[in-house]
Protein backbone atom coordinates (compact mmCIF):
# COMPACT_ATOMS: atom_id res chain seq x y z
CA UNK A 1 0.00 0.00 0.00
CA UNK A 2 2.70 2.60 1.27
CA UNK A 3 5.04 0.95 -1.80
CA UNK A 4 1.84 1.76 -4.26
CA UNK A 5 1.42 5.49 -2.93
CA UNK A 6 5.00 6.46 -3.11
CA UNK A 7 5.09 5.28 -7.13
CA UNK A 8 1.82 6.88 -7.71
CA UNK A 9 3.28 9.99 -5.79
CA UNK A 10 6.62 10.05 -8.20
CA UNK A 11 5.01 9.34 -11.00
CA UNK A 12 2.62 12.70 -10.65
CA UNK A 13 6.08 14.46 -9.85
CA UNK A 14 7.53 13.06 -13.01
CA UNK A 15 5.07 14.01 -15.48
CA UNK A 16 4.32 17.37 -13.67
CA UNK A 17 7.98 18.51 -13.33
CA UNK A 18 8.18 17.44 -17.03
CA UNK A 19 5.04 19.76 -17.74
CA UNK A 20 6.85 22.43 -16.04
CA UNK A 21 10.10 22.32 -17.45
CA UNK A 22 9.65 21.70 -21.03
CA UNK A 23 8.44 24.88 -22.28
CA UNK A 24 12.27 25.59 -21.07
CA UNK A 25 13.80 22.39 -22.66
CA UNK A 26 12.36 23.62 -26.08
CA UNK A 27 13.40 27.14 -25.65
CA UNK A 28 17.20 25.12 -25.48
CA UNK A 29 16.43 23.57 -28.60
CA UNK A 30 14.60 25.90 -30.39
CA UNK A 31 17.61 28.58 -30.06
CA UNK A 32 19.62 26.04 -32.14
CA UNK A 33 16.92 25.81 -35.05
CA UNK A 34 15.93 27.47 -38.39
CA UNK A 35 12.60 29.44 -38.30
CA UNK A 36 11.28 26.56 -40.54
CA UNK A 37 11.36 24.27 -37.70
CA UNK A 38 10.29 26.73 -35.48
CA UNK A 39 6.45 25.98 -34.94
CA UNK A 40 7.69 22.03 -34.62
CA UNK A 41 6.99 20.81 -31.08
CA UNK A 42 10.12 18.63 -31.53
CA UNK A 43 12.65 18.98 -29.16
CA UNK A 44 15.46 19.10 -31.39
CA UNK A 45 16.53 20.92 -34.52
CA UNK A 46 18.10 18.61 -37.46
CA UNK A 47 21.23 20.77 -37.36
CA UNK A 48 23.00 23.01 -34.57
CA UNK A 49 22.66 26.67 -36.02
CA UNK A 50 24.90 28.61 -34.03
CA UNK A 51 24.33 31.44 -36.79
CA UNK A 52 21.34 32.13 -34.48
CA UNK A 53 23.57 33.69 -31.51
CA UNK A 54 26.52 35.01 -33.96
CA UNK A 55 23.78 37.36 -35.64
CA UNK A 56 21.79 37.71 -32.40
CA UNK A 57 24.45 39.22 -30.67
CA UNK A 58 25.30 41.75 -33.58
CA UNK A 59 21.17 41.77 -34.27
CA UNK A 60 21.19 45.90 -32.81
CA UNK A 61 23.07 48.10 -35.85
CA UNK A 62 25.91 49.96 -34.83
CA UNK A 63 25.90 47.72 -31.47
CA UNK A 64 26.33 44.10 -30.06
CA UNK A 65 25.27 42.52 -26.69
CA UNK A 66 28.78 42.87 -25.18
CA UNK A 67 28.20 46.64 -24.69
CA UNK A 68 24.65 45.64 -23.24
CA UNK A 69 25.92 43.57 -21.12
CA UNK A 70 28.40 45.46 -19.97
CA UNK A 71 25.37 48.13 -19.01
CA UNK A 72 23.75 45.56 -17.08
CA UNK A 73 26.67 44.32 -15.34
CA UNK A 74 27.67 47.62 -14.13
CA UNK A 75 24.05 48.60 -12.95
CA UNK A 76 23.75 45.49 -11.54
CA UNK A 77 27.09 45.70 -9.71
CA UNK A 78 26.64 49.53 -8.17
CA UNK A 79 22.67 48.30 -7.14
CA UNK A 80 23.94 45.59 -5.63
CA UNK A 81 26.64 47.41 -3.73
CA UNK A 82 24.42 50.30 -2.29
CA UNK A 83 21.94 48.11 -1.52
CA UNK A 84 23.83 45.97 1.03
CA UNK A 85 25.25 48.73 2.27
CA UNK A 86 21.90 50.89 2.90
CA UNK A 87 19.73 48.05 4.05
CA UNK A 88 22.05 46.64 6.40
CA UNK A 89 23.24 49.89 7.93
CA UNK A 90 19.05 50.35 8.43
CA UNK A 91 18.17 47.37 9.61
CA UNK A 92 20.55 47.29 12.33
CA UNK A 93 19.23 50.39 13.28
CA UNK A 94 15.88 48.88 13.55
CA UNK A 95 17.05 45.53 15.11
CA UNK A 96 19.43 47.04 17.68
CA UNK A 97 19.08 50.78 18.91
CA UNK A 98 16.53 52.57 20.69
CA UNK A 99 14.83 55.80 19.23
CA UNK A 100 11.87 57.40 19.58
CA UNK A 101 8.95 56.76 16.68
CA UNK A 102 10.93 53.34 16.03
CA UNK A 103 7.57 51.24 16.04
CA UNK A 104 5.84 53.71 13.78
CA UNK A 105 8.65 54.17 11.26
CA UNK A 106 8.63 50.04 11.15
CA UNK A 107 4.60 50.27 10.39
CA UNK A 108 5.44 52.39 7.50
CA UNK A 109 8.10 49.99 6.25
CA UNK A 110 5.58 46.79 6.45
CA UNK A 111 3.51 48.98 4.26
CA UNK A 112 6.21 49.92 1.64
CA UNK A 113 6.39 46.30 1.40
CA UNK A 114 2.60 46.13 -0.04
CA UNK A 115 2.05 49.41 -1.41
CA UNK A 116 1.87 49.31 -5.27
CA UNK A 117 4.45 51.03 -7.03
CA UNK A 118 1.37 53.12 -9.88
CA UNK A 119 0.89 55.27 -6.97
CA UNK A 120 4.54 56.61 -6.71
CA UNK A 121 5.64 55.98 -10.41
CA UNK A 122 4.38 59.35 -12.23
CA UNK A 123 5.74 61.93 -9.48
CA UNK A 124 8.73 59.96 -9.72
CA UNK A 125 8.89 60.06 -12.97
CA UNK A 126 8.02 64.03 -13.03
CA UNK A 127 10.59 64.78 -9.89
CA UNK A 128 13.56 62.65 -12.05
CA UNK A 129 12.56 64.54 -14.86
CA UNK A 130 12.92 67.74 -13.81
CA UNK A 131 16.28 66.79 -12.50
CA UNK A 132 17.55 66.07 -15.82
CA UNK A 133 17.93 62.02 -14.56
CA UNK A 134 16.05 60.47 -17.20
CA UNK A 135 18.09 58.69 -19.42
CA UNK A 136 20.79 58.25 -16.59
CA UNK A 137 21.12 55.48 -13.83
CA UNK A 138 20.34 57.67 -11.12
CA UNK A 139 16.34 57.18 -10.89
CA UNK A 140 17.76 53.16 -9.95
CA UNK A 141 21.22 54.30 -8.02
CA UNK A 142 19.97 57.00 -5.64
CA UNK A 143 16.65 55.03 -4.44
CA UNK A 144 18.28 51.77 -3.98
CA UNK A 145 21.54 53.76 -1.99
CA UNK A 146 18.30 55.18 0.50
CA UNK A 147 17.41 51.28 1.09
CA UNK A 148 14.92 51.77 -0.96
CA UNK A 149 14.34 51.33 -4.78
CA UNK A 150 13.12 47.74 -6.04
CA UNK A 151 13.34 45.32 -3.16
CA UNK A 152 14.82 47.91 -0.66
CA UNK A 153 12.02 47.68 1.98
CA UNK A 154 12.01 43.81 1.58
CA UNK A 155 15.94 43.91 2.11
CA UNK A 156 15.52 45.75 5.02
CA UNK A 157 13.37 43.45 6.37
CA UNK A 158 15.05 40.37 6.01
CA UNK A 159 17.76 41.51 7.62
CA UNK A 160 15.82 43.11 10.60
CA UNK A 161 14.46 39.62 10.91
CA UNK A 162 18.01 38.19 11.15
CA UNK A 163 19.84 40.26 13.27
CA UNK A 164 16.98 39.96 15.89
CA UNK A 165 18.46 36.43 15.44
CA UNK A 166 21.85 37.10 17.14
CA UNK A 167 22.18 37.35 20.54
CA UNK A 168 22.08 40.48 22.53
CA UNK A 169 25.28 39.86 25.03
CA UNK A 170 27.42 40.56 21.83
CA UNK A 171 26.47 43.57 21.42
CA UNK A 172 26.14 45.03 25.42
CA UNK A 173 29.86 43.25 25.38
CA UNK A 174 30.81 44.99 22.87
CA UNK A 175 29.38 48.03 24.34
CA UNK A 176 31.25 47.71 27.66
CA UNK A 177 34.33 47.66 26.03
CA UNK A 178 33.66 50.77 24.50
CA UNK A 179 33.00 50.01 21.15
CA UNK A 180 31.12 52.59 19.02
CA UNK A 181 28.01 51.56 17.35
CA UNK A 182 29.37 52.19 13.95
CA UNK A 183 31.55 49.70 15.09
CA UNK A 184 29.65 47.30 16.56
CA UNK A 185 27.66 47.28 13.02
CA UNK A 186 30.87 47.34 11.22
CA UNK A 187 33.31 44.91 12.46
CA UNK A 188 31.21 42.72 14.17
CA UNK A 189 27.40 42.70 12.85
CA UNK A 190 28.21 42.65 8.93
CA UNK A 191 30.05 39.60 9.05
CA UNK A 192 27.73 37.78 10.89
CA UNK A 193 24.95 38.12 8.65
CA UNK A 194 27.29 37.51 5.75
CA UNK A 195 24.33 34.57 4.58
CA UNK A 196 21.61 36.98 5.10
CA UNK A 197 23.63 39.35 2.82
CA UNK A 198 24.09 36.61 0.37
CA UNK A 199 20.22 36.65 0.39
CA UNK A 200 20.21 40.06 -0.89
CA UNK A 201 22.46 40.21 -2.83
CA UNK A 202 20.76 37.13 -5.46
CA UNK A 203 17.54 39.11 -5.07
CA UNK A 204 18.91 42.22 -5.82
CA UNK A 205 20.01 41.24 -8.93
CA UNK A 206 17.45 39.04 -9.84
CA UNK A 207 14.87 41.59 -9.26
CA UNK A 208 16.94 44.58 -11.29
CA UNK A 209 17.93 42.32 -14.18
CA UNK A 210 14.34 41.25 -14.71
CA UNK A 211 12.92 44.63 -14.09
CA UNK A 212 11.11 46.09 -16.99
CA UNK A 213 8.98 48.83 -15.88
CA UNK A 214 11.24 51.08 -14.33
CA UNK A 215 13.71 50.47 -17.43
CA UNK A 216 11.27 51.25 -20.06
CA UNK A 217 10.67 54.59 -18.06
CA UNK A 218 13.88 55.71 -17.58
CA UNK A 219 16.30 54.39 -20.28
CA UNK A 220 15.61 55.76 -23.47
CA UNK A 221 19.28 56.05 -25.41
CA UNK A 222 19.97 52.58 -27.23
CA UNK A 223 23.59 53.99 -25.47
CA UNK A 224 22.78 52.96 -22.35
CA UNK A 225 20.80 50.02 -22.73
CA UNK A 226 19.94 47.12 -20.70
CA UNK A 227 19.89 43.86 -22.35
CA UNK A 228 16.14 43.42 -21.13
CA UNK A 229 15.73 46.59 -23.23
CA UNK A 230 17.87 45.92 -25.96
CA UNK A 231 15.70 42.43 -26.57
CA UNK A 232 12.62 44.31 -26.28
CA UNK A 233 14.47 46.59 -28.95
CA UNK A 234 14.92 42.96 -31.17
CA UNK A 235 11.51 41.84 -30.54
CA UNK A 236 9.85 44.97 -31.65
CA UNK A 237 11.80 45.76 -34.83
CA UNK A 238 12.25 42.36 -36.54
CA UNK A 239 8.43 40.48 -34.65
CA UNK A 240 8.39 36.69 -36.36
CA UNK A 241 10.94 37.50 -39.00
CA UNK A 242 13.95 35.50 -36.67
CA UNK A 243 12.74 33.81 -33.94
CA UNK A 244 15.88 31.78 -33.56
CA UNK A 245 17.91 34.62 -32.73
CA UNK A 246 15.35 36.49 -30.88
CA UNK A 247 15.28 33.16 -28.58
CA UNK A 248 18.74 32.46 -28.57
CA UNK A 249 19.22 35.90 -27.00
CA UNK A 250 16.64 35.91 -25.05
CA UNK A 251 18.22 32.48 -23.90
CA UNK A 252 21.69 34.21 -23.11
CA UNK A 253 19.51 36.73 -21.09
CA UNK A 254 18.46 34.20 -18.20
CA UNK A 255 21.70 32.51 -18.23
CA UNK A 256 23.08 34.85 -15.47
CA UNK A 257 20.15 34.47 -12.98
CA UNK A 258 20.66 30.40 -14.13
CA UNK A 259 23.82 30.68 -12.42
CA UNK A 260 23.18 32.13 -9.76
CA UNK A 261 20.52 30.01 -8.72
CA UNK A 262 22.85 26.66 -8.64
CA UNK A 263 25.25 28.07 -7.58
CA UNK A 264 23.13 29.59 -4.55
CA UNK A 265 20.30 27.19 -3.97
CA UNK A 266 20.43 27.03 0.12
CA UNK A 267 20.08 31.33 -0.26
CA UNK A 268 16.91 30.95 -2.40
CA UNK A 269 14.91 29.11 -0.05
CA UNK A 270 16.47 30.86 3.03
CA UNK A 271 15.36 34.19 1.92
CA UNK A 272 11.77 33.14 0.44
CA UNK A 273 11.29 31.13 3.87
CA UNK A 274 12.60 34.06 6.07
CA UNK A 275 10.03 36.77 4.81
CA UNK A 276 6.94 35.08 6.73
CA UNK A 277 7.22 32.35 8.61
CA UNK A 278 8.87 30.98 11.74
CA UNK B 1 7.69 36.00 14.59
CA UNK B 2 3.97 37.88 15.44
CA UNK B 3 4.75 36.37 18.98
CA UNK B 4 8.58 37.31 19.65
CA UNK B 5 7.76 41.05 17.80
CA UNK B 6 5.30 41.03 20.42
CA UNK B 7 7.17 40.08 23.65
CA UNK B 8 9.54 42.17 22.65
CA UNK B 9 8.28 45.13 22.49
CA UNK B 10 6.27 44.64 25.93
CA UNK B 11 9.73 44.62 27.27
CA UNK B 12 11.16 47.76 25.99
CA UNK B 13 7.66 49.41 26.83
CA UNK B 14 8.45 47.95 30.65
CA UNK B 15 11.85 49.31 30.32
CA UNK B 16 10.84 52.61 29.15
CA UNK B 17 8.20 53.45 31.81
CA UNK B 18 11.11 52.99 34.66
CA UNK B 19 13.08 55.10 32.96
CA UNK B 20 10.74 57.66 32.63
CA UNK B 21 10.71 57.74 28.51
CA UNK B 22 14.56 57.80 28.02
CA UNK B 23 15.25 56.20 24.89
CA UNK B 24 18.87 54.88 25.02
CA UNK B 25 20.02 55.49 21.67
CA UNK B 26 17.67 58.67 19.56
CA UNK B 27 20.17 60.40 17.95
CA UNK B 28 22.92 57.28 17.28
CA UNK B 29 19.15 55.44 15.90
CA UNK B 30 18.32 58.13 13.63
CA UNK B 31 21.52 57.84 11.89
CA UNK B 32 21.39 54.38 11.36
CA UNK B 33 18.00 54.59 9.85
CA UNK B 34 18.22 58.07 7.95
CA UNK B 35 19.09 57.02 4.69
CA UNK B 36 15.95 55.07 4.71
CA UNK B 37 13.96 57.74 5.86
CA UNK B 38 15.42 60.07 3.50
CA UNK B 39 14.06 57.45 0.76
CA UNK B 40 10.86 57.07 2.30
CA UNK B 41 9.89 60.81 2.39
CA UNK B 42 11.69 61.78 -0.67
CA UNK B 43 10.37 58.82 -2.75
CA UNK B 44 7.14 57.35 -0.98
CA UNK B 45 5.42 59.96 1.36
CA UNK B 46 5.96 62.67 -0.55
CA UNK B 47 5.35 61.34 -4.37
CA UNK B 48 2.08 59.55 -2.90
CA UNK B 49 1.02 63.29 -1.57
CA UNK B 50 1.71 64.65 -4.76
CA UNK B 51 -0.07 61.94 -6.77
CA UNK B 52 -3.36 62.80 -4.32
CA UNK B 53 -2.60 66.35 -5.44
CA UNK B 54 -2.03 65.31 -9.22
CA UNK B 55 -5.47 62.95 -9.38
CA UNK B 56 -7.53 66.02 -8.78
CA UNK B 57 -5.73 67.63 -11.68
CA UNK B 58 -5.38 68.61 -15.27
CA UNK B 59 -1.98 67.54 -15.67
CA UNK B 60 -0.20 67.11 -19.46
CA UNK B 61 3.37 66.52 -18.22
CA UNK B 62 4.90 69.59 -20.19
CA UNK B 63 2.14 72.05 -18.22
CA UNK B 64 1.58 72.81 -14.64
CA UNK B 65 -1.13 70.91 -12.85
CA UNK B 66 -4.59 72.51 -13.56
CA UNK B 67 -6.99 71.93 -10.49
CA UNK B 68 -10.24 70.32 -11.73
CA UNK B 69 -11.79 68.79 -8.65
CA UNK B 70 -13.18 65.47 -9.16
CA UNK B 71 -13.21 65.81 -12.76
CA UNK B 72 -10.63 62.59 -13.54
CA UNK B 73 -12.68 60.67 -11.38
CA UNK B 74 -16.51 61.07 -12.50
CA UNK B 75 -14.95 61.12 -15.92
CA UNK B 76 -13.15 57.86 -15.27
CA UNK B 77 -17.06 56.03 -13.78
CA UNK B 78 -19.21 57.68 -15.67
CA UNK B 79 -17.89 58.13 -19.29
CA UNK B 80 -14.52 55.37 -19.26
CA UNK B 81 -15.86 52.31 -20.65
CA UNK B 82 -11.82 50.90 -21.23
CA UNK B 83 -11.81 51.87 -17.44
CA UNK B 84 -14.61 49.20 -16.67
CA UNK B 85 -13.10 46.87 -19.14
CA UNK B 86 -9.81 46.85 -17.60
CA UNK B 87 -11.16 46.70 -14.16
CA UNK B 88 -13.24 43.42 -14.97
CA UNK B 89 -10.19 42.15 -17.27
CA UNK B 90 -7.56 42.21 -13.92
CA UNK B 91 -10.66 41.00 -11.28
CA UNK B 92 -10.99 37.71 -14.43
CA UNK B 93 -7.29 38.20 -14.10
CA UNK B 94 -6.90 37.78 -10.13
CA UNK B 95 -9.70 35.20 -9.12
CA UNK B 96 -8.68 32.97 -11.44
CA UNK B 97 -5.01 33.03 -11.81
CA UNK B 98 -4.19 33.03 -8.30
CA UNK B 99 -6.35 29.88 -6.47
CA UNK B 100 -5.19 28.10 -9.35
CA UNK B 101 -1.75 28.85 -9.06
CA UNK B 102 -1.84 27.97 -4.78
CA UNK B 103 -3.72 24.95 -5.61
CA UNK B 104 -0.96 23.68 -7.58
CA UNK B 105 1.72 25.31 -5.32
CA UNK B 106 -0.23 23.46 -2.17
CA UNK B 107 -0.46 20.46 -4.52
CA UNK B 108 3.29 20.18 -5.53
CA UNK B 109 4.55 21.03 -1.54
CA UNK B 110 2.39 18.24 -0.51
CA UNK B 111 4.09 15.62 -3.18
CA UNK B 112 7.45 17.11 -2.95
CA UNK B 113 7.68 17.01 1.19
CA UNK B 114 8.16 13.27 0.84
CA UNK B 115 11.25 12.45 0.43
CA UNK B 116 10.94 10.82 -3.12
CA UNK B 117 14.60 10.12 -5.20
CA UNK B 118 15.89 12.83 -7.27
CA UNK B 119 13.87 15.68 -4.93
CA UNK B 120 16.13 18.46 -5.29
CA UNK B 121 15.85 17.94 -8.93
CA UNK B 122 11.90 18.19 -9.00
CA UNK B 123 12.03 20.78 -6.86
CA UNK B 124 14.57 23.09 -9.41
CA UNK B 125 12.38 21.77 -12.59
CA UNK B 126 9.15 22.98 -10.86
CA UNK B 127 10.95 26.18 -9.25
CA UNK B 128 12.63 27.40 -12.32
CA UNK B 129 9.51 28.90 -14.39
CA UNK B 130 9.25 31.54 -11.48
CA UNK B 131 12.98 32.41 -11.11
CA UNK B 132 13.09 33.61 -14.53
CA UNK B 133 9.55 34.36 -14.94
CA UNK B 134 9.14 38.09 -14.70
CA UNK B 135 11.70 38.45 -17.63
CA UNK B 136 11.06 39.77 -20.56
CA UNK B 137 12.92 36.79 -22.27
CA UNK B 138 10.47 34.25 -21.16
CA UNK B 139 7.69 36.81 -22.67
CA UNK B 140 9.15 36.08 -25.90
CA UNK B 141 9.24 32.47 -25.12
CA UNK B 142 5.47 32.51 -24.62
CA UNK B 143 4.63 35.02 -27.35
CA UNK B 144 6.20 32.24 -29.66
CA UNK B 145 5.10 28.98 -28.23
CA UNK B 146 1.38 30.31 -28.20
CA UNK B 147 1.76 32.31 -31.25
CA UNK B 148 -0.06 31.32 -34.49
CA UNK B 149 3.40 29.29 -35.34
CA UNK B 150 3.73 27.97 -32.21
CA UNK B 151 4.17 24.52 -30.99
CA UNK B 152 1.21 24.69 -28.86
CA UNK B 153 -1.04 25.61 -31.38
CA UNK B 154 0.52 22.92 -33.53
CA UNK B 155 0.30 20.32 -30.98
CA UNK B 156 -3.93 21.77 -30.10
CA UNK B 157 -4.72 21.34 -33.94
CA UNK B 158 -3.65 17.61 -33.60
CA UNK B 159 -6.85 17.62 -31.24
CA UNK B 160 -9.11 19.57 -34.11
CA UNK B 161 -8.31 22.88 -32.82
CA UNK B 162 -8.19 25.35 -35.72
CA UNK B 163 -4.63 26.51 -36.38
CA UNK B 164 -4.85 30.06 -35.49
CA UNK B 165 -2.92 31.72 -32.87
CA UNK B 166 -3.42 31.94 -29.36
CA UNK B 167 -2.62 35.44 -27.93
CA UNK B 168 -3.91 36.96 -30.64
CA UNK B 169 -7.45 35.51 -30.27
CA UNK B 170 -9.57 37.82 -27.63
CA UNK B 171 -11.15 34.49 -26.87
CA UNK B 172 -7.97 32.89 -25.45
CA UNK B 173 -5.47 35.69 -25.34
CA UNK B 174 -6.39 36.19 -21.44
CA UNK B 175 -6.18 32.56 -20.81
CA UNK B 176 -2.92 32.75 -22.12
CA UNK B 177 -1.34 35.22 -19.23
CA UNK B 178 -3.29 33.17 -16.69
CA UNK B 179 -1.49 29.92 -17.93
CA UNK B 180 1.87 31.82 -17.82
CA UNK B 181 1.02 32.91 -14.46
CA UNK B 182 -0.38 29.73 -13.24
CA UNK B 183 3.12 28.05 -14.71
CA UNK B 184 5.18 30.44 -12.25
CA UNK B 185 3.75 28.66 -9.06
CA UNK B 186 6.73 28.01 -7.84
CA UNK B 187 7.76 30.26 -5.26
CA UNK B 188 4.73 29.83 -3.42
CA UNK B 189 5.48 26.14 -3.53
CA UNK B 190 9.03 26.87 -1.97
CA UNK B 191 6.83 28.74 1.16
CA UNK B 192 4.11 26.42 1.31
CA UNK B 193 6.94 23.37 1.66
CA UNK B 194 8.66 25.37 4.48
CA UNK B 195 5.70 25.91 6.37
CA UNK B 196 4.34 21.98 5.71
CA UNK B 197 7.69 20.90 7.29
CA UNK B 198 6.83 22.73 10.62
CA UNK B 199 3.95 20.58 11.55
CA UNK B 200 4.66 18.21 13.75
CA UNK B 201 4.72 14.41 12.44
CA UNK B 202 2.91 13.73 15.64
CA UNK B 203 -0.44 15.07 14.47
CA UNK B 204 0.00 12.59 11.99
CA UNK B 205 0.71 9.71 13.57
CA UNK B 206 -1.83 9.82 16.40
CA UNK B 207 -4.82 10.58 14.16
CA UNK B 208 -3.70 7.59 11.99
CA UNK B 209 -4.18 5.44 15.23
CA UNK B 210 -7.30 7.08 15.62
CA UNK B 211 -8.41 5.40 11.99
CA UNK B 212 -8.35 9.04 10.20
CA UNK B 213 -8.29 8.39 6.58
CA UNK B 214 -5.57 10.82 4.28
CA UNK B 215 -8.25 12.69 3.38
CA UNK B 216 -9.07 13.63 6.37
CA UNK B 217 -5.95 14.26 7.77
CA UNK B 218 -6.05 16.71 4.91
CA UNK B 219 -8.51 19.13 6.06
CA UNK B 220 -8.55 18.24 9.67
CA UNK B 221 -4.70 18.43 10.09
CA UNK B 222 -2.44 20.36 7.37
CA UNK B 223 -4.93 23.08 6.02
CA UNK B 224 -5.59 24.65 9.79
CA UNK B 225 -1.80 24.10 10.23
CA UNK B 226 -0.83 25.79 7.10
CA UNK B 227 -3.55 28.33 7.01
CA UNK B 228 -1.31 31.36 8.12
CA UNK B 229 1.04 30.37 5.25
CA UNK B 230 -1.93 30.39 3.31
CA UNK B 231 -3.06 33.58 3.91
CA UNK B 232 0.37 35.15 3.71
CA UNK B 233 0.91 33.59 0.26
CA UNK B 234 -3.04 34.53 -1.01
CA UNK B 235 -2.12 38.26 -0.24
CA UNK B 236 1.56 38.51 -1.63
CA UNK B 237 0.13 36.50 -4.89
CA UNK B 238 -3.21 39.23 -5.08
CA UNK B 239 -1.26 42.02 -4.36
CA UNK B 240 1.13 41.18 -7.21
CA UNK B 241 -1.27 40.30 -9.43
CA UNK B 242 -3.32 43.45 -9.23
CA UNK B 243 0.03 44.98 -10.87
CA UNK B 244 0.72 42.36 -13.61
CA UNK B 245 2.59 44.50 -16.38
CA UNK B 246 5.26 43.11 -18.15
CA UNK B 247 3.94 40.28 -19.72
CA UNK B 248 0.91 41.72 -20.77
CA UNK B 249 3.02 44.50 -22.23
CA UNK B 250 5.32 42.68 -23.98
CA UNK B 251 3.01 39.52 -25.36
CA UNK B 252 -0.50 40.86 -26.10
CA UNK B 253 0.26 44.50 -25.83
CA UNK B 254 -3.28 44.76 -24.34
CA UNK B 255 -4.73 43.45 -27.67
CA UNK B 256 -6.23 41.91 -29.51
CA UNK B 257 -9.18 44.30 -29.10
CA UNK B 258 -8.47 44.97 -25.39
CA UNK B 259 -8.79 41.74 -24.26
CA UNK B 260 -5.81 41.99 -22.23
CA UNK B 261 -5.51 45.33 -21.28
CA UNK B 262 -4.66 45.04 -17.50
CA UNK B 263 -5.18 47.67 -15.13
CA UNK B 264 -1.71 48.67 -14.73
CA UNK B 265 -0.89 48.60 -18.66
CA UNK B 266 -4.19 51.04 -19.62
CA UNK B 267 -2.46 53.55 -16.85
CA UNK B 268 0.64 53.11 -18.10
CA UNK B 269 -0.91 53.91 -21.51
CA UNK B 270 -2.53 56.88 -20.21
CA UNK B 271 0.67 58.20 -18.57
CA UNK B 272 3.19 57.65 -20.59
CA UNK B 273 2.06 57.55 -24.00
CA UNK B 274 -1.29 60.17 -23.64
CA UNK B 275 0.93 61.96 -20.89
CA UNK B 276 -2.39 62.07 -19.08
CA UNK B 277 -0.52 62.37 -15.68
CA UNK B 278 -3.59 63.66 -13.72
CA UNK B 279 -5.90 61.22 -15.09
CA UNK B 280 -3.09 58.50 -14.74
CA UNK B 281 -3.05 59.37 -10.71
CA UNK B 282 -6.38 59.02 -10.30
CA UNK B 283 -6.38 55.75 -12.05
CA UNK B 284 -3.54 54.79 -9.73
CA UNK B 285 -5.56 55.87 -6.36
CA UNK B 286 -7.90 53.51 -7.70
CA UNK B 287 -6.01 50.73 -7.89
CA UNK B 288 -4.16 51.26 -4.60
CA UNK B 289 -8.07 51.65 -2.80
CA UNK B 290 -9.16 48.19 -4.68
CA UNK B 291 -6.04 46.52 -3.56
CA UNK B 292 -6.37 47.89 0.31
CA UNK B 293 -10.00 46.99 -0.02
CA UNK B 294 -9.35 43.59 -1.02
CA UNK B 295 -6.52 42.81 1.51
CA UNK B 296 -8.42 44.29 4.52
CA UNK B 297 -11.84 41.54 2.88
CA UNK B 298 -8.98 38.76 3.17
CA UNK B 299 -7.63 39.72 6.41
CA UNK B 300 -11.54 40.34 7.85
CA UNK B 301 -12.40 36.48 6.54
CA UNK B 302 -8.98 35.06 7.80
CA UNK B 303 -10.43 35.47 11.18
CA UNK B 304 -12.88 32.39 10.18
CA UNK B 305 -10.69 30.81 9.11
CA UNK B 306 -6.75 31.01 9.94
CA UNK B 307 -5.55 29.20 12.92
CA UNK B 308 -3.22 30.20 15.20
CA UNK B 309 -1.64 28.00 17.15
CA UNK B 310 -1.02 30.14 19.91
CA UNK B 311 -4.41 31.26 20.81
CA UNK B 312 -5.50 27.45 21.46
CA UNK B 313 -7.48 27.07 18.39
CA UNK B 314 -11.43 27.69 17.97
Amino acid sequence: MIQKTKALNFGILLVASMIMIYPIIWWVGAAFKSNEEMSRPGLFPSALKWSNFIDGWHAIPNYSFTHFYSNSLFLMGVLIIVSVISSSLVAFGFARLDFPLRNFWFVILMGTLMLPAQVTIIPQYTMFNSLGWVNTYFPFIVPHALAGGIGGSFFVFLLIQFIRGIPKELDESAKIDGCSWFRIYWNIFLPLIKPALVTVIIYCFLWNWDDFFGQLLYIGKIDSYTVTLALRMMNDSQSATDWGQLLAMGLVSVLPSAILFFAAQKHFVDGIATTGLK
Amino acid sequence: MNAQARTENEQGKGARLKKNKKWETPWIGYAFISPWLAGILLFILWPMGQSLYFSFTDYPLLDAPKWIGIGNYTKMFTEDDLFWKSIKITIVFVVISVPLKLMFALFMAMLLKQSVKGMSLFRTAVYFPSLVGASIAIAMLWQNILGRDGFVVAILSWFGREPVSIINSPDTSLLSLIVLAVWQFGSSMVIFLAGLKQIPGSLYEASAIDGASKLRQFFKITLPMLSPVILFNLIMQVISAFQMFTQAFVITGGGPMNSTNVFALYLYERAFTRFEMGYASALAWILLVIIALVTVLIFATSRKWVFYETEGGK
